[in-house]
C-alpha cells in the first residue's frame, strides 16, 4: 500500500490497521487523518496491500 | 466500527468522549457542541451581530460555517496582512476565503488590507521594528488584534468570534503555567467580556472541540481550507506545546479535555481573580482603543516612523 503525507511517500507491505500505519510511518494518530479514496477512515479499517492512503495533518497555528 | 447513531459505518472516532459517529451525525454532533457551547458560556444571542475572524484556514472557516448554519448575523473579517516571502501565502489564504463566501448567499465579509491602509505589510514592518526581530509572530499578533477590535466596534458587532480551538487553548494555558504567567491565565477565558476602555467582547465558540474535531468537520462537510502552515508558524513554541499534549493524549485519551475543564472550573472559583483585576486600560492618545500603558499604544507606535 501506498501512504502519502505532506510530500513524502510510504510503500508497505500486507494488510494492516490505519492506527498501525500511522505508527509505522512515524507519526502520532492524535494528529493525523487517514483519508482513502476521499472518504475518512477510522483507526480499526483494515487496509489492503492495493489500497493509497492520504494522511491529513490535523495541527495548524503558531 | 459502526456509528453510534446509526448502522452505517463510522468515520470519524473520538476516543476521549468513546463515541464513533458516521459522515450524517458526526457534523450534526459537531454543530451541536458548538451551540452548546456558545449557550453554555452566553457567548452572544441570537439578535446579535457577530464578526468572525476568518483566515482562510479549517477552523475559522468551520466556524463561520457553522455559525451561519446555526441562523446566527455572522459575518466574516479577512485581514490581508501581505505575506508572500516566495510563498503567496496571503493571496492563497485570501482566494480561500472567498471561495467559501461565494457559495455562501448569506456570507458577506470585510477584507482589511494592512499595506494599503497602514503603508506597509507585516514581514515590511515586522523587519523594520525591534518588537518583530527574529520573527514577525508577535507583531502579527499586534496587528490582528488591534484591527479585529477596530472593525468589531466600527461595524457595530456585539461579538468578535474566532475559531480557536482546544488545543489551542491547551496549548497556549500549558506554556503560560510552565512559565507561571498568572496575569495572562487569569485573562484566559471562552468569552472576555466588552470593557468600558473600548474593548470589544471576544468569544472562542469552539474552546472545547479538539483540533482533530475540527479537521474531521472540514473534510466531511467539504470546506476547502488553506492547508499549509503560515510560512512563519516553523518552530513555534505553541507547535512545540502541542506536540507534546498530542504525545500525552495519545497514552491517555482526554487529557487535553480534563486539562482545560478543570483550569476552568478553577478560574470559576477565583484561583486567578487577584490577577484579572491588576490590569488598568487607558485609551490610547492617537487611535482611542485600549492600551495597558498611557500614551500611544503598542499598534500606533508601530507606524510612527512610516
Amino acid at each position: 500500500m501506498k501512504i502519502i503525507y505532506r510530500d513524502q511517500e510510504w510503500e508497505l507491505d500486507g494488510r494492516r490497521r490505519v492506527r498501525d500505519v500511522i505508527k509505522e510511518v512515524g507519526l502520532v494518530p492524535q494528529t493525523v487523518l487517514a483519508i482513502r479514496d476521499g472518504k475518512l477512515l477510522t483507526e480499526d479499517v483494515m487496509l489492503d496491500k492495493d489500497d493509497e492512503i492520504k494522511l491529513i495533518a490535523v495541527i495548524s497555528g503558531g | 466500527m459502526k456509528c453510534r447513531k446509526c448502522d452505517r459505518p463510522a468515520v470519524f472516532n473520538m476516543r476521549q468522549h468513546k463515541l464513533a459517529l458516521c459522515e450524517v451525525h458526526y457534523p450534526e454532533w459537531f454543530v451541536a457542541q458548538a451551540e452548546r457551547a456558545i449557550e453554555k458560556y452566553h457567548m452572544f444571542g441570537p439578535d446579535e451581530r457577530v464578526l468572525v475572524a476568518v483566515s482562510g484556514g479549517k477552523d475559522s472557516l468551520a466556524l463561520w460555517d457553522v455559525l451561519l448554519k446555526l441562523g446566527y448575523r455572522a459575518d466574516g473579517l479577512y485581514i490581508d496582512l501581505g505575506i508572500d516571502d516566495g510563498t503567496g501565502y496571503s493571496a492563497a489564504s485570501r482566494e480561500k476565503v472567498e471561495q467559501f463566501a461565494a457559495r455562501r448567499t448569506k456570507a458577506r465579509f470585510t477584507v482589511v488590507d494592512v499595506k494599503a491602509e497602514y503603508g506597509e505589510t507585516l514581514p515590511e514592518v515586522a523587519r523594520r521594528v525591534r518588537r518583530g526581530r527574529g520573527k514577525p509572530c508577535s507583531v502579527c499578533g499586534l496587528i490582528k488584534r488591534h484591527v479585529m477590535n477596530r472593525v468589531t466596534r466600527d461595524g457595530g458587532y456585539d461579538a468578535l468570534a474566532t475559531g480557536h480551538n482546544l488545543d489551542d487553548e491547551v496549548a497556549v494555558l500549558f506554556g503560560n503555567v510552565l512559565h507561571w504567567q498568572t496575569g495572562y491565565i487569569a485573562r484566559q477565558a471562552p468569552v472576555l467580556p466588552a470593557s468600558d476602555e473600548g474593548l470589544a467582547r471576544k468569544v472562542k465558540p469552539f474552546c472545547r472541540l479538539y483540533e482533530r474535531e475540527m479537521a474531521a468537520y472540514t473534510l466531511i462537510t467539504g470546506i476547502d481550507y488553506i492547508y499549509d502552515e503560515c510560512p512563519y508558524a516553523v518552530g513555534a513554541t505553541s507547535l512545540r506545546h502541542k506536540g507534546v499534549l498530542n504525545r500525552m493524549e495519545e497514552e491517555s485519551p482526554g487529557t487535553k479535555l480534563q486539562f482545560y475543564l478543570s483550569f476552568l472550573r478553577a478560574r470559576k472559583a477565583w484561583f486567578f481573580c487577584e490577577q484579572a483585576e491588576a490590569v488598568e486600560l487607558h485609551p490610547c492618545t492617537n487611535c482611542g482603543q485600549a492600551t495597558s500603558v498611557p500614551g500611544l499604544c503598542a499598534f500606533c507606535r508601530l507606524w510612527e516612523r512610516v
